[in-house]
């Protein structure tokens, strides 16, 4: 059988170059100074919920005894969920030498990356007085106290602080013989668009944005210039990174679920949260990534880099995921009865059919009876349906944090001090904004830097093989 | 014109660049590099390249980074400021792993970043085959042999010969300074 091809039409190296570097040099579409500014709204709605926050207190949260950790907890593990695709699909696909993973990989490394600058808003502000937060970090302070390495919660500053930066520097690294193609395609594209300017104003604003996209270009892609000794080390680095990169996006919500797993609490106690917390991870962030990437396909006419195969692809991973979040949802409940702890045995009747028994049943039905559409390749390549069913993956996802913080926390062992959390207008608005913040970095990330990673994906098409077109 | 930095080949296909870089491998060339677009599979062993040091460079940061989170934690909670939380040790290697995991895999990856740029001496802004008229290509469709002048095989007619054997779309000489034709 022969293998499938992962760039339809048989398209040449030129027209994938043609492509991707025509959405960041052609003019900004009308759509995306709308988006642009309509996120940049949203956004606002973050600052001024965290200036309401530091000027008043955390109190603002909802957050009151029994329940500590309410949407601000919640937030953090939805959005470092949703960075986990990235990294999965550009670390442990490439290592098991998945080759379609290189029409996505670059966005959703971006996509990595803009959800952890969002997840890390929620634990900051949350500490309360938030110019303190350099505490968390190893300095030495005026009263001579170090961080307590015994607590997850200063594992969780290490992991995610680091899965921050690792993304950020495989992202750049992955980029930089991108950004080479499009610098040395500066000049041309500068002559051309100077061609087309009529007026005075038109043509000084094409010399200062040549002369900005030459410096931008050229500092960022390093003086790349192609070389194979060079691709050599590039190669091996490439590797590496993907190596290193893979135990981290493992540990990373592995050590998110230890703030809830190393507590004494039913329902939190649970020596499965790391597996189950990294497959729902994975699980959102697919759903995302298709949240993005189908509109952004049918947007610049991607659909022979991004092919159907692609979308399948993704579709059968939030299928396997999915399918491991709802089994883990059926053995916490098997294991609860199973260890005869009364306490653990309440809290998952409780969260079943108590007073968040709504928040429940929106989880189930999103997280675990959603993705079974997937089985069907008809819903596979429904292009709007499998979007509306990513929407619904992203919701219940949020559900599933809701669901695990808000019930253990609201009816601990003292049913004196039960309590129902809501969020306040304050949650809701900060909650809203980072949506736009979210959307305002991945329009600028569409504007100035390559979607795809198309030097990729030119390696892995059928004209870049050393023996030819004809095995 | 003083002395050209090297003579290019230009071809239009990866079977082309391949057989060709192995001629020039086995016509014993040191001084020479293959220009692409993207990553070739098998045009290191057609070059004649030996595996990349990068490795080295992640494992020297991988080893640092997990001793220093081990360091740190001893260091911080049990010799400089004993601190007591609900009886468990000052010192262990259980607790501190995840930081000791998290800096090993930090510093790993800075070290092949950073071993990666080292080894292909960048950030380097200028580089004389950048003043190839068609270099624009060299990072788009198009593929390139350069053999330096300063290889001590070079020889003008004997060089350029074995190149225009193997078939490419153009032989061109590379100026050694900008602006110079």
């Amino acid at each position: 059988m022969p293998r499938r091809e992962i760039i339809e039409n048989n398209r040449s190296f030129s027209w994938i170059t043609e492509k991707v570097c025509g959405i960041v040099e052609g003019r900004t579409p009308l759509w995306w100074w709308l988006g642009f500014i309509l996120a940049g709204m949203m956004a606002s709605f973050t600052l001024m919920g965290l200036i309401y926050l530091v000027s008043t207190g955390v109190g603002v949260w909802g957050l009151k005894s029994p329940i500590m950790w309410g949407w601000a907890i919640v937030n953090f593990v939805f959005w470092i969920g949703i960075g986990h695709a990235g990294t999965l699909i550009s670390a442990i696909l490439c290592l098991l030498r998945q080759k379609w993973r290189t029409s996505i990989n670059r966005a959703a490394e971006a996509m990595t990356i803009f959800a952890v600058a969002c997840a890390g808003i929620f634990p900051l502000f949350h500490v309360g007085r938030v110019w303190f937060g350099w505490w968390l970090t190893p300095f030495h302070y005026y009263q001579a106290v170090w961080p307590n390495f015994r607590s997850p919660l200063e594992w969780d500053v290490f992991a995610v602080s680091t899965y921050g930066t690792v993304s950020v520097l495989f992202w750049y690294m992955g980029m930089i013989p991108d950004l080479a193609t499009i610098r040395d395609r500066c000049q041309m594209v500068f002559e051309k668009r100077l061609d087309e300017a009529t007026t005075g104003f038109q043509k000084t604003f094409e010399k200062s944005y040549y002369v900005f996209r030459k410096y931008f270009y050229g500092l960022l892609s390093m003086g790349w210039r192609g070389s194979n000794r060079h691709w050599s080390n590039y190669e091996m680095a490439y590797l590496l990174l993907a190596g290193l990169s893979t135990p981290l996006v493992l540990s990373v919500h592995t050590v998110v679920s230890f703030d809830f797993a190393v507590a004494n609490l039913p329902g939190w106690h649970t020596t499965i949260f790391p597996p189950y917390f990294v497959a729902g991870a994975i699980f959102s962030g697919f759903g995302m990534v298709l949240t993005l990437m189908l509109p952004l396909r049918a947007l610049f006419g991607l659909q022979d880099l991004i092919t159907q195969y692609h979308i399948d692809c993704m579709c059968k991973i939030c299928l396997g995921t999915g399918s491991m979040v709802g089994y883990a949802y059926g053995m916490e409940f098997f294991i609860a009865w199973y260890s005869a702890n009364p306490y653990e045995g309440f809290a998952f009747i409780n969260r079943a059919f108590g007073q968040y028994a709504w928040a429940y049943w929106i989880m189930i039905s999103c997280n675990v009876i959603s993705p079974h559409f997937f089985w069907f390749k008809k819903v596979r390549s429904s292009l709007w349906f499998v979007w509306i069913l990513s929407i619904f993956i992203n919701v219940g996802m949020w559900f599933e944090r809701f669901v695990i913080t808000v019930t253990s926390l609201a009816n601990d062992f003292l049913p004196s001090s039960w309590d129902y959390y809501s969020p306040t207008m304050v949650d809701i608005f900060t909650f809203f904004g980072t949506f736009g913040l979210f959307s305002v970095l991945f329009l600028l990330f569409i504007r100035f830097l390559p979607l795809l990673a198309f030097g990729e994906i030119k390696a892995v098409s059928k004209a870049a093989d050393v023996h030819g077109d004809h095995h | 014109m003083s002395k050209p930095y090297g003579i290019l080949a230009l071809f239009d296909t990866v079977p082309s660049v391949y057989e060709a870089a192995k001629s020039v491998r086995d016509a014993g060339y040191q001084k020479w590099d293959v220009y692409t677009p993207f990553p070739v599979h098998g045009l290191d062993a057609a070059m004649g390249l030996k595996r990349s040091k990068v490795p080295v460079f992640t494992f020297i940061g991988g080893f640092t980074g997990f001793w220093t989170g081990m360091f740190i934690a001893w260091f911080m909670g049990f010799f400089n400021y004993p601190l007591i939380v609900g009886g468990k040790p000052y010192a262990s290697f259980i607790f501190p792993f995840p930081v000791a995991y998290e800096l090993t895999i930090l510093l790993a990856a800075f070290g092949t970043l950073g071993g990666m740029f080292l080894l292909n001496r960048l950030p380097m802004h200028y580089h004389p085959v950048m003043n190839y008229e068609k270099f624009r290509h060299l990072t788009d469709d198009k593929f390139a042999i350069v053999i330096e002048t300063e290889d001590g095989n070079y020889d003008e007619a004997a060089t350029k010969l074995l190149l225009e054997g193997l078939n490419p779309l153009e032989i061109s000489y590379i100026a050694a300074e900008e602006g110079e034709a």
